[in-house]
């Protein structure tokens, strides 16, 4: 399926949130997600479900001002 | 009331469910080095330091060494929203800072325009509203409009950080008759000089007028030495805390002599 990550396109096989963030490598790591712009919680990573063209936001702590 | 030496100890700032001993906010971003960060932060003595979200590549872990730094400095994190364009996307990335970051505290930035990275008063009053609703202490970046400053108040923010001038600008108050005006209109309301300062001096000047505190990332990351630049507005903040609470004197178009002018030698018949 052909989905977009961090603005890049990627072909993926997960077809959940949870599984997307482990076959990137995301696995242990404390990440915010947000799908198509909408938030999505730690708790329901797992049952949420991903589309062709989706858009998925991964981020992480980072310096800011 | 007397600002006795020690005053500055008698005026907590409360924001929110805090009571911070430095009035002094500072960034983490721009620094030589993430060691430079820790220290600066610990020369200023904040008690708050912003910080933000960013994509990362999975398995980078570059989030998670300068997550353990921040979390070393013992600061209270104030994650911001840099770089929204619209309430949606402040609002998004709120909510993913309020998990990662595990705070309802948050800097809502929703950026109007390229040049200035003027707020966007009508997206960040959007944004305000919806986050406040969810249970987040809402810190609004927000310009120097007095009708804009009221309108984030009616959406349940109960602190406010008017601009000096624009990010990384480094030119100080540049409208001191606007923010003078905001403060004198909401004189219990927290207020927070943040963006545009470049100098100790313009830390002081918001001070003396009587802002709560200072936000600042540049000034101090981008100096010559940020770990004595952090003490220096340290010290700055203080001060014009301190020269606030003792009113300064009103001035005066001419000359008026300090030494007493009765009994001058030469001065003719007595």
């Amino acid at each position: 399926m052909r989905i977009q990550v961090n603005g890049r396109p990627r072909e993926v096989e997960s077809t959940t949130l949870e599984a997307l963030l482990r076959e990137l490598g995301y696995e242990d790591q404390k990440v915010g997600t947000a799908l198509n712009q909408e938030f999505v919680r730690d708790r329901d990573r797992d049952k949420t479900l991903l589309h062709e063209d989706d858009v998925v936001e991964i981020v992480t702590p980072r310096q800011g001002g | 009331m007397n600002a006795h030496p020690n005053a500055i100890l008698a005026d907590p700032l409360t924001l929110y469910d805090a009571a911070p001993r430095s009035r002094l906010l500072l960034g983490t971003a721009r620094y030589p080095s993430p060691a430079i960060l820790a220290e600066a932060v610990r020369a200023s003595a904040c008690e708050v330091v912003t910080v933000s979200l960013r994509r990362e590549a999975g398995g980078a872990r570059a989030g998670e060494s300068f997550w353990s730094l921040v979390r070393d400095t013992g600061a209270r994190v104030l994650p911001n929203t840099a770089g929204c364009r619209t309430a949606k996307e402040a609002i998004a990335t709120a909510r993913m800072a309020r998990e990662v970051f595990e705070t309802d505290w948050i800097k809502l930035e929703v950026i109007g325009e390229e040049d200035t990275l003027q707020p966007d008063v009508f997206g960040l009053v959007e944004a305000a509203k919806a986050l406040a609703l969810d249970g987040f202490k809402v810190f609004p970046y927000t310009t120097d409009d007095l009708v804009a400053a009221e309108k984030l108040l009616d959406a349940g923010c109960e602190v406010l950080m008017p601009w000096a001038a624009p990010i990384g600008s480094g030119r100080g108050v540049n409208n001191a008759f606007a923010l003078r005006a905001l403060r004198a209109h909401f004189p219990g309301v927290p207020l927070i000089v943040d963006a545009g300062l470049g100098a100790p001096s313009h830390a002081a000047t918001a001070m003396e007028m009587g802002y709560d505190a200072v936000l600042l990332n540049t000034a101090v990351a981008r100096a010559g030495d940020p770990v004595a630049m952090a003490r220096a507005f340290a010290l700055a903040v203080e001060a014009g805390r301190l020269a606030f609470l003792a009113r300064p004197m009103t001035p005066r178009d001419m000359a008026e002599p300090s030494t007493p002018v009765i009994g001058r030698p030469f001065g003719g018949a007595a």
